[in-house]
């Protein structure tokens, strides 16, 4: 423990322990709505095509965060327009992410740069999060967490009961497309720590752990939040722990976000004996 | 005093694409009024609702709810669309479906004043006090029910609108929706409009019926719409309509698809539903 203590007087691992906390917050906050709206493909989907932007950013910007921002507000806008319904949504994200992916490949095989920028973007850097990031990632988490305070409500309406919803005047399609865009947006600050490949074990298996716990959506969303920031933190923080293993900080925020939603599994299963 | 009435239809026609729904829809449906629509799968029962709903505007005629343009949103009107069914584990309990029909549509962190007391008031007013906090998802059909009109009803409106409350219900849940139902428009004076296949089970209560038929329309009390004479010259072929008992069977008119819902499965194709 002496080490992780040590360690956290450098910046790096100040840095690193400030965007996980952000990272967090946010995928913690979204991810209840990814659950009842069943958008766990929509967040893959945009969290891989982050990889092409991403490399696209490192090309053009020497970027890579700046460039999958950009590029998520593009992806956002694809899924919106090619799939309303929720399995044409499937379908079409399918399609996008399938070229992206290539897409991706093919970007990279223009840049020269280090090549370990490439693999921090699929399976995560968090400690390469720069003092401007932290600035990026800072303004994102609360502007999206002030969306979410805005429009939690109509938001969880039409996410649960869409018909109602509509009839009830909630602008339920224009929601729909806010959502998609803060999602990819927070998928693309998530992937940053956790890498593209790793998205979903922060935005969403904290909100599926925690509707185990309770089906309160207020108590859900706390316990998503709380989960979230348990796995990044936690996981970070184990990683300095573990420094000489050489293992990925992502690694253990996927296992310990894994572990609680086991837990809560078995004691949902407990419970219900 | 002559009251306004909730609902008044003149002329109204509607056209998906060049296809031809119902036209010639007038009447006037009064408070407390409980009005039954029947007719063939793909007459547009459905859609009647959306129009009343403001999510579709007319192409012929015009339409008042509560003595002003059909709008998305009004506080005047109460819906219970076709149940579906929540996921299990959707992170929702009742009590949160009938608080969205409070507040679900206003922005901003804070919710209604007073909201908490409602909720209660409509959750018991339908007698689900004892599961309302339980997951909306692991519900029977029939409590999910009795929560969404708890949702449609909380508003306090003047008009209803159920799009097939029955659908997968079992005899008991059905006749206790329909109670519940014709309990609020005799109680509170809220005309109800309903959409359904099953009429046995509301026959008792209705006070007209809305028969829908490849554009045809008839409206009238359901021992003048329901007789063979009518329905036959509505579908333009011969139907028979038999009374057995106090319950009603039309026979050769077509026939609701059974797919969606089990228990029909030994009714007779080629005979409408009677259970």
């Amino acid at each position: 423990m002496n080490d992780i203590w040590t360690y956290l007087h450098y910046p790096f691992a100040q840095h690193a322990l400030i965007a996980a906390t952000l990272v967090a917050l946010v995928s913690g906050l979204i991810a209840p709505f990814v659950a009842a709206r069943d958008m766990a493909f929509a967040v893959h989907g945009s969290a891989e095509l982050a990889f092409p932007t991403a490399v696209a950013g490192l090309l053009l910007f020497d970027d890579a965060l700046t460039g999958a921002l950009l590029g998520s507000v593009l992806v956002a806008i694809a899924i919106a327009l090619l799939g309303s319904r929720r399995g044409d949504g499937n379908t079409a994200i399918g399609v996008i992410l399938a070229f992206g992916l290539g897409l991706g490949v093919f970007l990279l095989s223009f840049y020269h740069g280090y090549a370990s920028q490439a693999t921090n973007i699929l399976f995560g850097s968090i400690v390469a999060v720069t003092g401007r990031d932290l600035a990026v990632l800072g303004v994102v988490a609360a502007v999206v967490s002030l969306l979410v305070l805005v429009v939690y409500r109509p938001l969880f309406f039409s996410s649960v009961d869409p018909e109602v919803a509509e009839a009830r005047g909630v602008p339920v399609r224009i929601l729909g497309l806010l959502f998609v865009l803060m999602l990819t947006v927070t998928v693309t600050e998530v992937a940053q720590v956790v890498g593209t490949l790793l998205v979903l074990s922060l935005a969403i298996t904290p909100a599926a752990a925690a509707r185990c716990w309770t089906a309160a959506p207020l108590l859900v969303t706390g316990l998503s939040v709380l989960f979230a920031l348990l796995a990044a933190d936690g996981g970070f923080l184990l990683s300095l722990a573990f420094v000489d293993s050489g293992v990925k900080a992502s690694v253990f925020i996927t296992f310990i976000s894994f572990g609680l939603y086991v837990v809560a599994r078995v004691a949902a299963v407990v419970r219900r004996v | 005093m002559s009251q306004r009435p909730a609902i008044q239809l003149d002329h109204a026609a509607l056209r998906r694409g060049d296809r031809l729904l119902w036209r010639d829809l007038t009447l006037d449906i009064e408070a407390g009024e409980f009005v039954a629509i029947l007719g063939p799968n793909g007459a547009g029962k459905s859609t009647l609702l959306k129009v009343l709903l403001g999510l579709l505007p007319l192409s012929e005629g015009h339409a008042l709810v509560a003595g002003k343009a059909p709008r998305r949103g009004s506080a005047e009107v109460g819906y219970v669309p076709q149940q579906k069914g929540f996921d299990t584990d959707l992170g929702a309990r009742g009590r949160d479906l009938v608080t969205l029909g409070v507040d679900g549509h206003r922005f901003g962190p804070l919710g209604a004043a007073g909201r908490a007391a409602r909720v209660e008031a409509a959750i018991t007013a339908v007698g689900a006090k004892a599961y309302a906090d339980r997951p909306i998802g692991r519900l029977s059909g029939g409590e999910q029910q009795r929560l969404r009109i708890a949702q449609a009803l909380v508003g306090d409106p003047s008009v209803l609108l159920c799009d097939e409350p029955l659908l997968s219900l079992d005899l008991n849940h059905q006749r206790g929706v329909v109670e519940l139902l014709d309990r609020r428009r005799r109680e509170a004076g809220t005309a109800v409009l309903m959409v359904t296949h099953e009429i046995n089970p509301v026959l008792p209560y209705v006070n007209r019926v809305i028969y829908l038929v490849d554009g045809r329309v008839a409206v009238g009390k359901p021992d003048e719409v329901l007789t063979s004479a009518r329905l036959s010259s509505l579908y333009g072929t011969r139907v028979d309509v038999l009374r057995v008992r106090d319950r009603i069977v039309v026979l050769g008119a077509e026939t609701e698809p059974h797919h969606d819902h089990d228990h029909f499965h030994d009714s007779d194709a080629g005979e409408w539903h009677a259970q």
